[in-house]
């Protein structure tokens, strides 16, 4: 069953497009569990991401997050490795960005902060990501594991160096001081003119991550590095014979893959919260892992499944003003789903299609 | 100091016990091939249920059975996934516990309005702690006084149950037709399937198992340690088991032990909490909060032994066209 | 003993998507017999045992053992109808100990402690009955392959088997050995066990059974007693025409020295010195072929020539540039700057990325020529002329270089691959297995172009366990036993000759 067996347009198309239906029906039953009409949550939903500038600028934002978490774990994809570790490295690289923003914010404008900030992200990213990146390729150690034993040694040190280290004198808020205007990203509403997106905190990161998608897909369907990539990631195998370094292939990917889940710090704190504080991260990275999933590990997907993503954050907060039954839970109960739709049972449909078309093959055959 | 040293190994004790529960659960299920991220949404799963089957029964086996139903059912979608339709297994497990994180909270507040945690329980809706017989005579009696009537008397049944599964689940895993299957399985699955053997519903079988098991560690936390649910109050144990697990090295007795040291790290990290240590000063809570996590990735490297999964772990078994 | 036969198979058929592998298939074993089915590779021997053992269902057809309609959804029917398989790849549980392995599946009870001392009886009057000794608490993975294949042996027998299918039984193992096994087989026999034997080798028809019965392509296209064939009738009909075994070529005209081994150790992950203190040189044209069983340190040695894995002494003399292996690491890439091209033992795990589409495969190992690369971006049309230019060149089918290369059959995949390090024009060439799971087309195709590359002075050093492909190609041969270079023969050589070399018998300085 591999698959060359269905057209693509069924690959890429229909069973995502199933996979997705099969987790918002499932979706729909626990809204009726909950006693609450799954037509009008829908309803709800859908004006809350995009029926008003503001909503749409949440929706926005929030796709900003979850591009970047979704490139991070689509280039560790593609060599093989399963980076589930975006959640500590977007944490990490918070502290790339607060450094920048810190250090530079009272006396240059945003503009020259912005590639400091940007550097600092990439590279806190990019360090989270190193250690198990090398434990892998040196030692064997699961990637998997080590990457969940670094987000929670991640957590546990942010705590402790906003509370102890970096965090605000005097506040009882584990948080940075408040960035001053050189250290905040300007809004798209303040160079858009036309654009009214209210009090929505979308910002420059979003034109950011669509060239983080436009550099991954060059980087790897164009680039001989890329090319060393999948070639390691399809047959690591082939790969060693072909000349190339594993160790060196999965530290360089791990360490793309952990600036661009560093970078979505940027979003978060330069361009959002003006402030470094915790937990601000809060499943974004993992649900990268669903965006990746989805996306098919390629750009265009990539953006596709973090704006649905972004529309059922947003349509979800709005949901919980509406019907306060349901509460913002609701989205991570949809994300499971879709998580598991489209990632663990994404195959729970195929050996039916592949029958259907088998089928309607042999009888073209037979008629034809 | 005998005094504080015995109230540290106490609140070890209560603090292992889910850890240890969620652990040998992970265990039947890795040994058998199937990995499992999921073991934090399981418990969060039966936390919930066993806390509002307890507060609307009153009665706390049946809020225990409730737990358990709860995260065999969440076990079941992992084995349909990662069983029957070959998905990723760690894909499933991240699945697994945004569903339970979700469905918990937004359950809990639909159906008790109470922010997501559920009331308080009742009288018999929860696992009181049983004194153990003499507890109370040999109390006075110097160093076994304390050592009997504080350690291991005064416990709730759970305590009692999760310490037992350890030489209950080595008697299984080495000495029953089951264990060797199951261990089989998790090495070299063809090589079962060879033998006539069904490699799905054996696989089932210890995924199941693993339900079971972080039933109980998820009722422990929820109707036993504290009297109802709060949104979200695994709070990574679930991850520390499976840290655990991997420095066991997938053995049950090492599970013990190991949850025993994550148990006393966590037990001692209260403790210390603002205290000056002479000589070192005041060791932040984080550093042991992190600790556990810090020294499986040590493990995990090979700096300190070698922690070698099941062969076939993580794998999904397909029959290969020869 | 009546005469029901053990086993009957009526118009079986088998397909996997567009694959028919096997097509209405009829077989009768007499019980008490050593029955043989040979065929090429791909001929669906192994799919019509696999159905035979539960293993994949049949689309259609009939199968009757011992005279009574069966159908066999699973393995456990399989055991139950008294058919044990030993496959071509052990089922085994490396960590378990040989007791554990053969309980598995029949542990004779739900707690351990009876079922064992049980099976351990029975595991010594098994020993004692067919001459099959083993150490029941040895852990499998320390055992010699022969030994672990006596465990499989004992793992059928102790589910009371009486029909053995045996799956290229002889594949990994020495002359020596083989011979052993065959002994057991026909104390199984004389016992009154029904064997079937699939396989691929002649020899081992001829030596062994007493029926044997041709697949090609699927089909089975004839049944002979074995007194009375000869192996060219069976080879003829193996292939389906006459075959040529020899390989036309001129006199070869051997120059300068192009590779030259000097002391050439290497140890495996284990520990264990797998190629030992080896000396050779190939010199421009001429083919130099190592023959040997598999599992001797041939293909270490390849992989450690071609950078792949690591000496842990020896000197290399290549491209006038003399290499201490002991004291630096080669790596592929480097191997190949050094021109030397290398045709992997192993096209699906190692030649190919089989996901990729043909013309991404034309430039693995090659991508860093500045051809292909500026250093960062690949140039896509360079990549996409030169996968155009070698599918005509090779006939590579279907001419289409963006198809994705596990599309493409086993020959062509091969000729990808054989193009790709061609045509790069090397001093220096290592060929694996060039030929296996290849049609006998792809196969003529592929000798030839190695007896070019020789004939236009490049050296070609050939790896094969097909003594016959050894023999056809090489100017001069050199036979490995236990990771030593145990003989040199020329082309001439017999074949007993060289198998008795093989088997380490003759060991000898060359």
């Amino acid at each position: 069953m591999n698959a060359g067996q269905l057209p693509r347009w069924v690959d890429f198309g229909l069973i995502p497009l199933l996979n997705l239906t099969a987790a918002f029906l499932v979706s729909g039953l626990v809204v009726l569990i909950i006693g609450e009409n799954p037509i009008e949550v829908v309803q709800v939903l859908l004006w809350g991401a995009l029926g008003f500038g503001e909503g749409v600028g949440f929706t926005l934002f929030y796709a900003t997050n979850f591009i970047f978490t979704g490139l991070a774990v689509a280039v560790a994809f593609h060599a093989g490795l399963f980076n589930i570790g975006g959640e500590g490295q977007a944490y990490i690289g918070g502290l790339g960005v607060a450094f920048a923003c810190l250090a530079l914010d009272q006396v240059v404008p945003w503009w020259v902060t912005m590639p400091f900030a940007i550097v600092g992200a990439a590279l806190a990213g990019a360090a989270w990501a190193f250690i198990p990146a090398w434990l892998q390729a040196t030692r064997g150690s699961h990637i998997v594991i080590t990457t969940i034993m670094f987000n929670f040694i991640a957590a546990s040190l942010m705590v402790y160096l906003l509370v102890n280290v970096i965090g605000e004198a005097g506040s009882m808020q584990p948080e940075t001081r408040t960035f001053e205007d050189g250290g905040r990203l300007p809004f798209l509403n303040d160079f858009i003119p036309f654009a009214d997106f209210g009090t929505a905190p979308v910002n420059l990161s979003l034109v950011l991550g669509l060239i983080a998608c436009f550099g991954v897909w060059l980087l790897i369907w164009r680039t001989r590095l890329g090319y060393e990539i999948r070639s390691f990631g399809a047959n690591p195998t082939a790969a060693v014979y072909a000349g190339i370094s594993p160790v060196r292939t999965i530290v360089v990917t791990m360490l793309i893959s952990g600036g661009l889940a560093g970078m979505m710090a940027m979003n978060e704190i330069m361009g959002s919260q003006h402030r470094l504080l915790i937990e601000f991260v809060t499943g974004y990275g993992f649900v990268g892992i669903a965006v990746a999933l989805m996306g098919r590990a390629h750009p265009i997907g990539i953006v596709l499944a973090a704006v649905l993503f972004g529309m059922l954050y947003q349509g979800g907060a709005e949901l919980s003003f509406e019907i306060p039954t349901i509460t913002r839970d609701m989205i991570v109960v949809i994300q499971g789903l879709v998580i598991l739709f489209a990632g663990a049972l994404e195959h729970m449909f195929r050996p039916a299609l592949v029958q259907f078309f088998t089928m309607r093959r042999l009888n073209a055959a037979q008629t034809g | 100091m005998f005094e504080t040293l015995i109230l540290l190994l106490d609140s070890t004790v209560r603090l292992s016990t889910p850890l240890l529960l969620a652990c040998l659960a992970g265990l039947y299920s890795e040994r058998a091939g199937v990995v499992d991220i999921g073991l934090e949404g399981k418990m969060l799963g039966a936390a919930f249920g066993a806390a509002a089957v307890g507060y609307i029964s009153g009665n706390a086996f049946l809020g225990l059975l409730a737990g358990i139903g709860v995260s065999i059912g969440l076990a079941l979608i992992h084995g349909f996934a990662s069983i029957s339709n070959r998905g990723n297994q760690i894909v499933s497990g991240v699945a697994i516990n945004f569903l339970a994180a979700g469905l918990t909270a937004l359950l809990g507040q639909a159906w008790f309005r109470q922010g997501g945690r559920t009331p308080p329980l009742p009288e018999g809706g929860r696992f009181t702690n049983i004194e153990l017989p003499f507890a109370e005579a040999v109390r006075d009696v110097p160093y076994i006084g304390p050592l009997y009537g504080e350690l291991i008397s005064g416990h709730n049944i759970l305590v009692y149950a999760a310490f037992a599964a350890v030489p209950l689940t080595w008697w299984i895993l080495f000495k029953t037709r089951f264990g060797l299957r199951l261990r089989a399985v998790g090495e070299n699955p063809a090589a079962v399937d060879t033998a006539g053997i069904s490699v799905i519903w054996l696989r089932y079988r210890a995924v199941i198992m693993c339900g079971v098991l972080c039933g109980f560690a998820g009722a422990y936390l929820s109707i036993a340690q504290s009297a109802g649910f709060i949104a979200n109050m695994t709070a990574g144990k679930g991850f520390i088991a499976l840290a655990a697990l991997i420095f066991a090295k997938w053995q049950p007795r090492n599970a013990m032990f190991a949850c025993l040291l994550f148990g006393f790290l966590d037990a001692a990290a209260i403790r210390l909490q603002g205290q000056e240590i002479a000589g070192i000063g005041e060791i932040p809570v984080q550093f042991f909060q992190a600790l556990p996590y810090v020294l499986t990735v040590i493990l995990l490297a090979g700096f300190i032994g070698k922690a070698i999964p099941p062969k076939a772990a993580g794998i999904p078994y397909v029959k290969e066209r020869t | 003993m009546n005469g029901t036969p053990a086993i009957e198979l009526r118009k079986i058929n088998k397909r996997f998507g567009p694959v028919h592998a096997n097509r209405n298939i009829d077989l009768v074993v007499k019980k008490g017999s050593i029955h043989g089915i040979i065929g090429e590779n791909g001929a669906g021997k192994s799919t019509l045992m696999s159905i035979l053992y539960g293993f994949y269902h049949a689309d259609d057809g009939d199968i009757v053992i011992n005279g009574n309609k069966v159908s066999i959804p699973d393995s456990k029917s399989a055991i139950s109808l008294g058919i044990g398989m030993v496959h071509q790849h052990f089922m085994l549980v490396d960590n378990f100990s040989v007791l554990e392995n053969v309980i598995l599946g029949a542990e004779g009870g739900a707690r351990l402690a009876g079922g064992v001392d049980k099976a351990r009886q029975e595991l010594r009057r098994l020993e004692e009955e067919y001459e099959l000794r083993v150490d029941p608490d040895a852990i499998v993975q320390d055992l010699p392959v022969g030994l672990q294949q006596r465990v499989e042996i004992l793992k059928a027998l102790f589910r009371g088997a009486d029909i053995l299918i045996l799956d290229e039984p002889t594949g990994v193992l020495t002359p020596a050995e083989a011979d052993h096994l065959f002994k057991i087989l026909e104390v199984l026999r004389d016992e009154g066990k029904t064997v079937l034997l699939i396989t691929h080798k002649l020899r081992e028809i001829m030596a062994i059974t007493d029926t044997v019965s041709v697949m090609r392509r699927g089909e089975m296209v004839a049944t002979r007693e074995t007194s009375q064939t000869s192996m060219s009738e069976l080879a003829e009909l193996m292939v389906g025409r006459s075959v040529l075994l020899r390989v036309e070529k001129e006199q070869a005209q051997p120059s300068d020295t192009v590779l030259a081994i000097e002391n050439l150790t290497v140890t495996d992950s284990r520990g264990v010195q797998v190629v030992k203190d080896v000396s050779f040189e190939v010199r421009a044209g001429e083919i130099v072929g190592i023959a040997g069983v598999s599992g001797n340190g041939q293909s270490e040695l390849l992989e450690t020539l071609a950078g792949i894995r690591r000496a842990t002494s020896g000197t290399l003399r290549i491209g006038g540039q003399v290499i201490d292996l002991a004291d630096r690491i080669i790596d592929p890439a480097e191997m190949r700057q050094l021109s030397m091209g290398h045709v992997p033992e192993d096209r699906h795990r190692m030649g190919l990325v089989t996901s990729f589409p043909e013309y991404e495969n034309a430039i693995l190992g090659y991508h860093h020529d500045p051809e292909y690369s500026n250093g960062v971006f690949l140039d896509l049309a360079a990549i996409k002329k030169t996968a155009q230019t070698e599918i005509e060149r090779y006939d590579i089918r279907p001419p289409n270089p963006l198809l994705k290369t596990a599309n493409f059959s086993g020959g062509n995949q091969q000729k990808i691959v054989l193009a790709r390090e061609i045509e790069r024009d090397p001093q220096v060439l290592l060929v694996g297995q060039p030929t296996r799971g290849v049609d006998i087309g792809a196969i003529e195709f592929i000798h030839k172009r190695l007896i070019e590359m020789r004939d236009a002075a490049k050296g070609v050093l050939l790896v094969s366990v097909e003594l016959d492909e050894i023999r056809g190609l090489s100017d001069r041969i050199l036979v490995m036993f236990d990771g030593r270079i145990v003989g040199e023969r020329g082309p001439d050589a017999s074949e007993g000759e060289l198998g008795l070399l093989m088997a380490g018998v003759e060991g000898e300085a060359s």
